[in-house]
This record gives structure tokens, C-alpha cells and sequence, in this order.
């Protein structure tokens, strides 16, 4: 009995640990509380936990998204704090050492992806005037699915420990020999049960923007930002399976013993780190691509013309698609392959760096003969450019592989990604929730914290990352969580400390913004604030259910439908209404997902009969499934008409 | 406006910081071998290129936020539908591609010379030393000297050293900067690394890649020596120094942190580096003498 609860304990508690613990189990008996106190568990289980609706599945990641920001941004802050002054004992190696790790697969993994997938749910189906995506009941379980590995995660770092081997993973480092606490097992099948609702995300969409593209929208009629959710889901589709097979492989590693990847009987290392980047570099093309739409759509409203180069931006994202997958061995230049293997890669790496130019140029020629309004989103998308163009062309530097020699490992590889990824990623985020906030929930956010937030953030990540490609230069060598004073880094990483203090103050403000704006911002709205040119913006906000009353026909318009139909009259909804088929709710897949989570949970510390426990449960869900008979159910068209009339009456379009 | 000139004061502000906060070189802008000088020289061409791009995208965004503000323009100012212009779109493609084959050029060039004996000191036999890691130490064993030395490695300046690098543990990277960039030390290979050094001269090394807990102090100490100086080491190790038994160095091998020690003979003798030498893909003669 006591070896059986022994087994749970964390191996290295600090005092840090132990207010997490406790914080984690009050707040959970308060959420707890307050739901049944004011009886809402019946409204969770209906609206949301069962939802098919494209767009609350939407909702409930960004959610989740908006949570992992701030978890892994707690990380931040304490690892920039240790670092901030020489031989400082805040942390001790082994806290960093999870620290870190758990940073860098919650920033990326579970903030930044659920992130993009929530713009996928939410705009996709709009963006191209269908009612829904292509299998709704496969969307919520691919939520779930993302959502219990997203928990498995978090749960590591106070039962059983945290992974401690970097968000990288290398072995024989992760393997039983030198990771000795069960904290990767948490990384192998967390990842692995997140990426399966991942890889169904993907497939869902492929199919729903080949196959549920409104009448007349030509690929070459999609809105930039579908595009780049098409390409970026199928890279996923290419590149998941990879890392499920690597973590698959990880897994029976650190379980059965075999020795793929550790030290021995054949193992091999290196073949782990090939595995990872030959997911890990299109990984970071499938955060930047649906990024790159973004600021695409923000760009062209704001400028108040259409983007510059619609082709050329659709095929310099098809080119860096491809190669994507040409890139990885950059990560590892280092590993002795020789020079030719490294020229060849230093040239496809550098070759990427083209079609990104060719992005920015015409985002910045998109500017050219227009109207320019200076707002929230626009604010952002114009920090993005200078920024992300600084990102670009280190990783150019980096790409020369015989003076990535010097730069690998070192912070000058951190600067460089964060460089990419905060003003990349994490910027369009933020500036297509501000865009389509009143969309989703009927309210702008106030204009004026919102541009200050972005100054603030600007000017946070300038002093946080700036220096680091200095101390690069100078020999700091990255995850070392600390350093002597007769280096000479400690200077800098003040200065980045600082920074970092900076960026929690513009995140805050959000937090604040969304507070101010949910008090005091006007509710009577129009559904299209923003005088934007999607097809998105011609629902009605809130938006039904059934999205559009009429599914729209473009055959007349451009890849700016609702433009259209404002400056040149064209007509959009042709037709009648009719009986609107929608799918039903279900909770089978939250039930599946709970099981996964109980099989993940089980395999992390072999706990077998647990385990089997949970797959007897996924079968049953998937034979329940195969038997059931679920034809959905008629919105009626007279039904339909009425909630039109009430929009009709609250004004806004039409 | 006001907030782009607050940009740009703010950019010179940091720029003049960061300029004023290293007066001193930058470790791997300061290269004391020929193999960290062209990694120096290349990083410069890149930072002043590169420099350049930047400029180019930030000029031009500020000319486009100046100009087309809508705040300076007629209300009933419509902007244009304008798709494109092949001219523009062949320059804005054309100069990033003849910028990356510049580069290409540029780096298949240096990637051969890192890999290949040092520039100057082609006509000398390479001292060969086998650099291998434990959890948290570097063992450094000389076959030609018969001699081994924990977390230190002196050699000759005036002869190319061939670093045969290999680990008993995760994945370590090691790393002089000042004489060259790292590589990679593994369990079931070994990897060869080419340094040199222009003059004697004292620097230091690490092991850049995470390896667990001990990571952060897994550094060594580097001495370039002139031929006298090291020969004369060399006869003083084998006067006073230990000879490294089996059961030493499995001592040696224990998780932890050690000072430096030395030994005579090495450790190659009863616990081989792994047979499998790392296949570069050109046919690369084995300088190693023992076996
Ligand atoms: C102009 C395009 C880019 C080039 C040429 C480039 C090049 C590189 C190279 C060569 C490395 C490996 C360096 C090393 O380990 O020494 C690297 C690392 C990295 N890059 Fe980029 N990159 C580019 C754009 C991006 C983008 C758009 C993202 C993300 C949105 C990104 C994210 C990363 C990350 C996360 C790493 C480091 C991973 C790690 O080791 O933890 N890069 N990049
Ligand atoms: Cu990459």
C-alpha cells in the first residue's frame, strides 16, 4: 500500500511544488463549487462538453489555449529569474532542468497549437460558407483527445515528477538510465494522445475545405487564412504519424526496455533526434503558416485593399510546405555527417528563407496606395513585421552550418526562435483574437489597452531576447541554469530578466482588457465592426448555429466575397431558405477521452490492469459507435426564418 | 507619428546599449585558430548582409506607414485593387535568390575547410586526442603521448589536433570557441573534430549540450603550449603522474563533478572508443594511430 501511493510522490519537491499543489487542489474544489452552486453542470455537459458546433469546439481551445499561455508563462518568468543574476540558488539544477523542459512543450504543444486550432474551428467553415466542418462528432473527440494529453501533461509535476530532458527529448538522456523519474513516460504519452486529436484535426480539415467550399470558391477564391490552415493541415497529416512512431518507439523504450534509442544492444540516438525534427521542423511551419494567414487577413482590412500577390503568397506557402521536410538535419549540423550532408541541408534551409521573403514583401507592398488604419490587430501585425524579418534572417545566419558550429546550443538558437515564434506566432494570435473577438463574443475590446499592450509587449520582448543573441556570441551556452559571474553574461540577462518582466505586464493587460471591455464595452454592434472583407463577417454576431441561413454562392465575388458584396452590391445569398440538417450532440467522445486519459495515466506507471481498464472502455466506445444509428436532426425553415427576423430586428447584416 | 519616432529612438538607444555593453570581443568574434577565424569571418559577412535585409524591410515599412496613413488622406480616398506586377514580384524574388546563392557558395566552401586539417597547418602530422565524455567530465587520452588527463588538455600550438570525441553517457557537445565551433560526442560513435591554435595561449571549453543535471559545470580547461613546453609536460606526466587502472577510471566514470587530475597511460587501452567511426560522406583517411 505504501509503496503503492510511494510511487506517486514527486522526486524532488521544493517549497514551489508544494504552493502549486496546494493551489491546484483549491482552486479545483472552488471551480468545483461554484459550477454546482449555481447548477451549471447540466449547461456544461449540453452547450459545451458535447458540443459539435464548429465553433464552441473553437472556443474551448482557445481557452485552453489562453490558460497553457499563462502556465508556461509562469515558466518563463522563473527561468529568466534564476538566470538574472550569476551563481543565484533560486532554482536549483534539477527544478531548471523541469522547468524548462515543461516550457517549452507547453508553449509550443499546448498554447501555440490549440491556438491555431482554434482559429482552424472558428474561421475555417466561415471563411468558406459551410455550416459546419466535414465530421463535427470527430472534431469534439479530437478536441478531448487534445484536451487529456494536454492534462496528463500538467498533472506530471505533482504526481510522479515532471519530464526533465528538455522539450527536445534526446536520447539516451530521456531513456531509464539517466531519466530516472517516470516524468518522461508523461511526455511520451501525453504527446502521444494530444497528437492523435491533432492528426484527426488535420484530416478534418483537408477534407472540409476540399470538399464544403461554398458554390463558386475556386481554390483560388479561398481567403488567405484558409489556405494556410489547408497547407498547415496537411503538413500535420504528413508529419504527425512521425512523431507518433518516434514516441511509440520512446515509449517502449522507457517501458519494455527496448533499445531503439538507448545506450547498447544497437540503440541508436541520433535516430530519436531524426525522428523528432523530421516532425519538429514542419512542427514549427504548421504554427507560422496559419499565422502568416492571419496577419494576411488583419493586413489587407487595415490597409483597406486587397493583399498584394494572392498567388504568390498561396505558392510561397505550397514551396515552404515541401521543404519543410527537406530542412531537418539543421537541427543537428553538429552530429559529424560530414560536409557534404551539411551542404546540402545549409542550402535547402536557406532556400526556405525565400519564399518567407517573398511573404513579407508583399504584405509591405499590401500597404502600398492604401488607407492605413493604426488598430489593435493592425498594430501588431505591423511590430510582426519588422520583428519576425529580424527572426528570419538569423535563421539564415544559423542555416550556414559551418558557423551554426558556434551558434548551436548556444542563446543565440533561443533568441533566434523566440524571435520567430513570439512576434510570429504568439503576435498573430493575439491580434486575430482582438480582430474576431466581437465576432465571438458581441463586444469589442478597447482600442486604447490594446495598442498600449502592444508597445508594452514590443518593448518586453525587445529587452528580453535581444541580448540573448549577444551572450550567444559570447559563449552562453543555452539550458545551463546558472553561471559565474567572471563570464561577464550577467549584464545582459538582467536586461533580458527585465524584459521579461515587461511582456508579464503586457500579458496582464490583456487579461485586464478583457475585463475592462466585458464591463463597459457597448453591446448594439454590428456584425461587421470592422468593415473587414471575409466571408465571415457576413453572419450575423452572434452567429446561429447554422451559421448562414442561406449558404452563400461566390461565383461573382473575389477571394473578398463580403467586400464584394458591399462596394459592388454582389450578391451572396441567392435562394430560399430551407430545412437546415444539422449532427446531433454527443458525449461518447468526452467518454473516450476520459479513457485515454485514465490508459495514459495507467502506462506512465505501469499500472497494467488500469490500463486495460481503459482500452476495454475505447473499444467499447468505438463498437457502441459502429452499432449506433445517428441520422442528426432538421433545423426547419420556418424555424430558421424566425431567428433571422429577430437578427433582422437587432440590425446588422443582412 | 510620434510613435514611430519612438520606435526608432528606442531601437538607437538599445543599439548604442548593446554596442557600449561589449567593448570587449565577443568570445566567438575573438578567434585565436584558424577554424574559429573563418567561422568569425563568415559571421561578420552574415550580421553585415543580413543588416542590410533588415534595413531594407524596416525602411521601406516606414515609407508605407508615413505615406499611406489614412489619417493623411481625403475621406473619400478609395485605394486602388492592384493584384500584382511581375516586375516588382521578379525583383522581390530575384535578389533573396541570388543573396542565398551567394551564401550557398559561401557556405559549402566553409564547411569544407571546418572539417579538413587547419589552414597553415596542412603539412603537419595532427596530434590525435580522443575526447570523451562522463556525467560531468571530460577524459582527454593522448595515444602517441601514453598519457590521460581529466577536465584539462594542453597540446602543441604549433601542430594540428584531431579531437576524436565520444561519450560514455547522453549526448555532450564540445566546444573551445575561441578555436572553433562543436560537435557532437555520442555513445555508439565517434566524431572527429579539427582545431588548432595560431598561438599558445589559455581558453576555455564546455560541454554545450544538456546532458542532465550537472550540465552547467561541465567545463574544461584549454592550454595551446609552444612544442618545448608541451614535450616537457608531457616527460613531467610521466615521471609524477599515476598510472589509470581499470578500477580508476571506473571511479572516474561515477556521476559527478571532479577537479582536473592526469594520468600515464589511457584509458583507450582496456575500454575502447565505439568501433563505429561516424561515416562522412567524403572518404576520409583514419589518422588515428593506436588499434
Ligand atoms: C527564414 C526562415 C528560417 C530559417 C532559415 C531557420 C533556421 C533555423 C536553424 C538552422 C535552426 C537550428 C539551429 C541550431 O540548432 O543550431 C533553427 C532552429 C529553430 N527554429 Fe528556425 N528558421 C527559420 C524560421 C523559423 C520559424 C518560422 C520558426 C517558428 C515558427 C522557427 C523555429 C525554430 C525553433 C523552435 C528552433 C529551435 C528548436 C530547438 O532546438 O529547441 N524557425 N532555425
Ligand atoms: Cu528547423
Amino acid at each position: 500500500m505504501k509503496e503503492f501511493f510511494a510511487q506517486f510522490a514527486i522526486p524532488h519537491p521544493s517549497l514551489l511544488i508544494y504552493i502549486a499543489m496546494a493551489s491546484i487542489v483549491l482552486g479545483t474544489i472552488a471551480l468545483v463549487a461554484v459550477v454546482t452552486y449555481f447548477k451549471l453542470w447540466g449547461y456544461l455537459w449540453r452547450e459545451w462538453i458535447t458540443t459539435v458546433d464548429h465553433k464552441k469546439i473553437g472556443i474551448m481551445y482557445l481557452i485552453t489555449a489562453l490558460v497553457m499561455l499563462f502556465r508556461g508563462g509562469v515558466d518563463a518568468v522563473m527561468l529568466r529569474m534564476q538566470l538574472a543574476v550569476p551563481d543565484n540558488t533560486f532554482l536549483d539544477a534539477q527544478h531548471y532542468n523541469e522547468v524548462f523542459t515543461t516550457h517549452g512543450v507547453v508553449m509550443i504543444l499546448f498554447m501555440a497549437m490549440p491556438f491555431i486550432t482554434f482559429f482552424f474551428n472558428f474561421l475555417v467553415p466561415l471563411q468558406i460558407g459551410a455550416r459546419d466542418v466535414a465530421f463535427p462528432r470527430l472534431n469534439n473527440l479530437a478536441f478531448w483527445l487534445f484536451f487529456m494529453g494536454m492534462g496528463l501533461f500538467n498533472i506530471s509535476f505533482v504526481i510522479g515528477g515532471s519530464p526533465d530532458a528538455g522539450w527536445t527529448s534526446y536520447f539516451p538522456l530521456a531513456g531509464n538510465e539517466f531519466s530516472t523519474s517516470v516524468g518522461t513516460n508523461y511526455y511520451m504519452l501525453s504527446l502521444q494522445i494530444a497528437g492523435l486529436g491533432t492528426l484527426m484535426t488535420g484530416i478534418n480539415f483537408i477534407t472540409t475545405i476540399m470538399k464544403m467550399r461554398a458554390p463558386g470558391m475556386t481554390l483560388f477564391k479561398m481567403p488567405m487564412f484558409t489556405w494556410s490552415a489547408l497547407i498547415a493541415n496537411l503538413i500535420i497529416v504528413f508529419a504527425f504519424p512521425v512523431l507518433t512512431v518516434a514516441l511509440a518507439m520512446g515509449t517502449m523504450d522507457r517501458l519494455f526496455d527496448t533499445k531503439f534509442f538507448s545506450i547498447g544492444n544497437g540503440g541508436m540516438d541520433m535516430l530519436w533526434a531524426n525522428l523528432f525534427w523530421v516532425w519538429g521542423h514542419p512542427e514549427v511551419y504548421i504554427l507560422i503558416l496559419p499565422a502568416f494567414g492571419i496577419f494576411s487577413e488583419v493586413i489587407s482590412t487595415f490597409a483597406r485593399r486587397n493583399l498584394y500577390g494572392y498567388t504568390s503568397m498561396v505558392w510561397s506557402m505550397v514551396v515552404i510546405s515541401v521543404f519543410s521536410f527537406a530542412v531537418w538535419t539543421h537541427h543537428f549540423f553538429t552530429m559529424g555527417q560530414g560536409a557534404l550532408t551539411n551542404s546540402i541541408f545549409s542550402i535547402t534551409t536557406m532556400a526556405i528563407a525565400i519564399p518567407t521573403g517573398v511573404k513579407i514583401f508583399n504584405w509591405l507592398f499590401t500597404l502600398y496606395k492604401g488607407k492605413i488604419e493604426m488598430t489593435t490587430p493592425m498594430l501588431y501585425a505591423m511590430h510582426f513585421i519588422p520583428l519576425f524579418t529580424l527572426g528570419g534572417v538569423t535563421g539564415v545566419m544559423l542555416a550556414m552550418s559551418a558557423a551554426d558550429y558556434q551558434y548551436h546550443n548556444t542563446m543565440f538558437l533561443v533568441a533566434h526562435f523566440h524571435n520567430v515564434i513570439i512576434p510570429g506566432v504568439v503576435y498573430a494570435m493575439l491580434a486575430g483574437l482582438t480582430f474576431y473577438w466581437p465576432k465571438m463574443f458581441g463586444f469589442m475590446l478597447n482600442e486604447k489597452i490594446g495598442k498600449a499592450t502592444v508597445w508594452v509587449m514590443s518593448t518586453g520582448f525587445v529587452l528580453s531576447f535581444i541580448p540573448m543573441y549577444i551572450t550567444g556570441l559570447d559563449g552562453q551556452a543555452r539550458r545551463m541554469y546558472t553561471y559565474s559571474d567572471a563570464t561577464g553574461f550577467s549584464l545582459l540577462n538582467m536586461v533580458s530578466f527585465i524584459g521579461a518582466g515587461i511582456m508579464t505586464v503586457s500579458f496582464l493587460m490583456i487579461v485586464w482588457n478583457i475585463w475592462y471591455s466585458f464591463k463597459n464595452s457597448p453591446r448594439n454592434i454590428s456584425s461587421d465592426p470592422w468593415n473587414a472583407r471575409g466571408l465571415e463577417w457576413a453572419t450575423h454576431t452572434p452567429i446561429p448555429n447554422y451559421n448562414f441561413a442561406i449558404t452563400p454562392d461566390v461565383t461573382d465575388a473575389t477571394s473578398e466575397a463580403f467586400w464584394d458584396s458591399k462596394k459592388n452590391g454582389t450578391k451572396l445569398f441567392k435562394g430560399k431558405i430551407e430545412d437546415i440538417h444539422m449532427p446531433n450532440n454527443s458525449g461518447q467522445p468526452f467518454v473516450m477521452a476520459v479513457a485515454f486519459f485514465i490508459l495514459g495515466f495507467a502506462f506512465v506507471f505501469s499500472m497494467w490492469y488500469l490500463a486495460i481498464v481503459g482500452l476495454i472502455v475505447i473499444l467499447g466506445c468505438m463498437a457502441f459507435r459502429s452499432l449506433e444509428d445517428d441520422h442528426g436532426y432538421h433545423i426547419h425553415a420556418h424555424e430558421v426564418e424566425e431567428t433571422e427576423k429577430k437578427y433582422a430586428k437587432k440590425g446588422g447584416a443582412k | 507619428m510620434k510613435n514611430l519616432k519612438g520606435t526608432l529612438l528606442s531601437f538607437m538607444a538599445l543599439g548604442t546599449m548593446l554596442l557600449a555593453g561589449c567593448n570587449d570581443k565577443l568570445t566567438v568574434l575573438d578567434p585565436k585558430g584558424p577554424q574559429a577565424q573563418r567561422q568569425a569571418d563568415d559571421t561578420m559577412l552574415l550580421i553585415t548582409l543580413m543588416g542590410g535585409i533588415v534595413i531594407t524591410v524596416v525602411a521601406i515599412l516606414i515609407f508605407m506607414l508615413f505615406k499611406y496613413r489614412a489619417s493623411k488622406q481625403s475621406a473619400d480616398y478609395e485605394p486602388p485593387h492592384i493584384h500584382g506586377h511581375w516586375l516588382v514580384e521578379t525583383i522581390m524574388i530575384g535578389i533573396p535568390v541570388i543573396i542565398v546563392i551567394f551564401l550557398s557558395v559561401v557556405s559549402v566552401k566553409s564547411n569544407y575547410i571546418v572539417e579538413s586539417t587547419p589552414q597553415g597547418f596542412e603539412d603537419k602530422e595532427p596530434l590525435v586526442i580522443y575526447a570523451s565524455s562522463s556525467d560531468w567530465k571530460w577524459h582527454f587520452s593522448y595515444p602517441e603521448q601514453g598519457i590521460e588527463t581529466v577536465n584539462y588538455v594542453n597540446f602543441p600550438a604549433d601542430r594540428p589536433v584531431e579531437f576524436k570525441l565520444y561519450s560514455f553517457g547522453p549526448i555532450t557537445s564540445f566546444w573551445i570557441p575561441q578555436l572553433g565551433g562543436q560537435k557532437y560526442a555520442m555513445a555508439d560513435m565517434v566524431t572527429t573534430l579539427n582545431l588548432a591554435a595560431d598561438n599558445p595561449g589559455e581558453f576555455w571549453g564546455r560541454n554545450a549540450n544538456f546532458s542532465g543535471r550537472g550540465t552547467a559545470e561541465n567545463m574544461f580547461d584549454v592550454e595551446a603550449m609552444t612544442a618545448t613546453d608541451f614535450d616537457e609536460w608531457v616527460t613531467e606526466v610521466h615521471a609524477n603522474a599515476e598510472p589509470i587502472t581499470e578500477e580508476k577510471f571506473n571511479e572516474l566514470l561515477e556521476p559527478g563533478h571532479l577537479g582536473r587530475s592526469t594520468y600515464t597511460g589511457t584509458h583507450l587501452e582496456f575500454s575502447p572508443a565505439p568501433h563505429h567511426e561516424h561515416h562522412d560522406d567524403e572518404a576520409e583517411e583514419d589518422h588515428s594511430s593506436h588499434e
